[in-house]
């Protein structure tokens, strides 16, 4: 269990040094991206469209946040990670279109994410589910916004962050995954659960 | 009394109280996990979670981002005055705190997925009355996140597969979520009624305080046993393994048709949000669940 402090861009090389249970801080940009603005970036890439921004060596958030404006200024009230799997069909694509080098979420992602992060060099890190407040300390500003036509969940928020984290590398670029591990055990002591409930 | 006026206003306050300090239970059994948990990775997330709920509550902002579809269980005294005002009311307090909170614009047509903006929408908030006696309303906010509520199952089982049917629904519905809904969860677990109520009283169960035991001895035995079959599961918080995959389990029952056995489970998040009080004929407010200073 390392600890790593990575400044964007990220290169594949220092993704490449992260195993599974090692702590990451990052400092630099971090980009939100939900379902919707997954599916629109993808969509983008079939008509030949440009991305109003780039995600090459950044960090992919999955996270909606909480903000406020003030005049035209955003600020970020509350920003933890949403549910990773619901991106698990379009993630594939994204890591290999865009090359961002980090995904931030919860909960986990799939085998054919993993499958891309083994052959792109990305990792997964894990940020607290609904540790909201936590995640915005961390938020030093918005730089911009893009799709707020999504609505203020689903929209591109480009976020200047100063040691965002903890986050633990829960899948790494080798093929590790710690969500699956707990879930493997968790399928061996199945019939032991069901014996201690008597079915 | 201005009816509407000092529902809403109340509203406003029990949406704030809710998302930015948890109840008094909610806290504890956080705090009991963090103590009881041994690996160092379930210990760092609890450790995370207790440092953004005291965070969140010294700084008045959302514990969590996801503010949750916004919900109201109203129980209403018969004789209370305005009780036609009171929707309206909890309307207006949604879109309020949705400004001044804030709280995140959460509600979207389900067909469009346009966003509304302000978290109201058809049967949104949704407003669930009771009637009490007396003439005291007692309201509670009830906001609840996608990430918990995506993994809400329901079944209708053969009443052939019994109690064992219902065990094994139970454990595999929290495998199936594994680490979606933010372990640690409360479960709520819906037994009997059609399906719709089978439902319904599984998220009614989430709003007992987990230091409140089922009066009825033999669901408080069945929680204890879910509750420990559940956790052997090592899951763990964030589900990236340990002891505590859930906090609790709440059981409630209704009495169901001859043919039929319908169970649901409802998964609520660490992060379990609600906020109640009481409104006197004379205006005055108690709080429930939160300690507040005036």
């Amino acid at each position: 269990m390392a600890i790593y402090k990575l400044n964007t861009p990220i290169s594949e090389e220092e993704v490449r040094k992260l195993y599974v249970n090692d702590i990451i801080y990052i400092t630099g940009t971090i980009i939100t991206a939900r379902d919707q603005a997954h599916k629109r970036a993808l969509d983008y890439i079939k008509q030949g469209k440009p991305l109003p921004v780039s995600f090459e060596g950044l960090a992919i958030y999955h996270c909606g946040p909480v903000v406020s404006k003030v005049g035209d200024k955003w600020t970020v009230v509350a920003a933890g990670p949403t549910t990773s799997t619901r991106m698990e069909t379009l993630e594939y694509e994204f890591i290999e279109n865009f090359k961002a080098r980090v995904i931030i979420g919860k909960g986990g992602m799939g085998r054919r994410t993993v499958e891309a992060m083994k052959r792109f060099g990305v990792v997964y890190g894990a940020f607290v589910g609904g540790a909201g407040t936590l995640a915005a300390k961390a938020i030093k500003a918005v730089k911009g916004v893009e799709w707020l036509d999504l609505g203020v969940p689903e929209a591109l928020w480009i976020l200047n962050v100063e040691d965002f984290g903890p986050l633990i590398v829960a899948i790494d670029s080798h093929g590790n995954n710690l969500f699956e591990e707990a879930i493997k055990r968790a399928e061996e002591r199945k019939p032991l659960i069901y014996e201690k409930l008597g079915v | 009394m201005n009816v509407a006026k000092v529902v809403e206003d109340l509203a406003v306050d029990l949406l704030r109280l809710a998302v930015v300090e948890l109840p008094f239970d909610v806290k504890e059994a956080l705090q009991r996990a963090f103590q009881e948990e041994e690996s160092e990775v379930a210990k760092m997330q609890l450790k995370a979670i207790l440092d953004n709920v005291e965070l969140a509550e010294k700084e008045r902002t959302p514990i969590c981002q996801d503010t949750g579809l916004i919900a109201f269980y109203v129980r209403a005294g018969a004789c209370a005055k305005g009780l036609d005002l009171m929707e309206g009311a909890l309307y207006n307090a949604t879109r309020r705190a949705t400004k001044e909170v804030p709280l995140r614009p959460n509600a979207v047509n389900p067909l469009t997925r346009v966003n509304s903006g302000d978290n109201t929408g058809w049967l949104t908030p949704y407003i669930h009355w009771e009637i009490a006696l007396g003439d005291v309303v007692e309201i509670t906010a009830f906001p609840k996140g996608a990430g918990s509520d995506n993994m809400c199952v329901l079944s209708v089982l053969t009443p052939a597969e019994g109690m064992k049917g219902l065990k094994r629904f139970v454990i595999d519905a929290v495998m199936r979520a594994g680490a979606q809904p933010c372990p640690p969860n409360i479960l709520g677990v819906g037994i009997g009624g059609g399906p719709d109520v089978a439902m319904k009283i599984a998220k009614e169960a989430l709003l007992r305080p987990l230091n409140q035991a089922n009066p009825d001895a033999e669901l408080a035995k069945l929680e204890k046993e879910l509750y420990e079959a559940v956790n052997m599961t090592g899951i763990g918080p964030m589900g990236l393994g340990g002891k505590f995959t859930v906090l609790g389990v709440n059981v409630k029952c209704a009495f169901t048709h001859t043919g039929s056995l319908p169970v649901a489970v409802a998964f609520q998040c660490w992060a379990a949000r609600r906020a109640t009080a009481k409104l006197y004929p004379d205006g005055s407010i108690e709080y429930i669940t939160h300690k507040v200073v005036r």
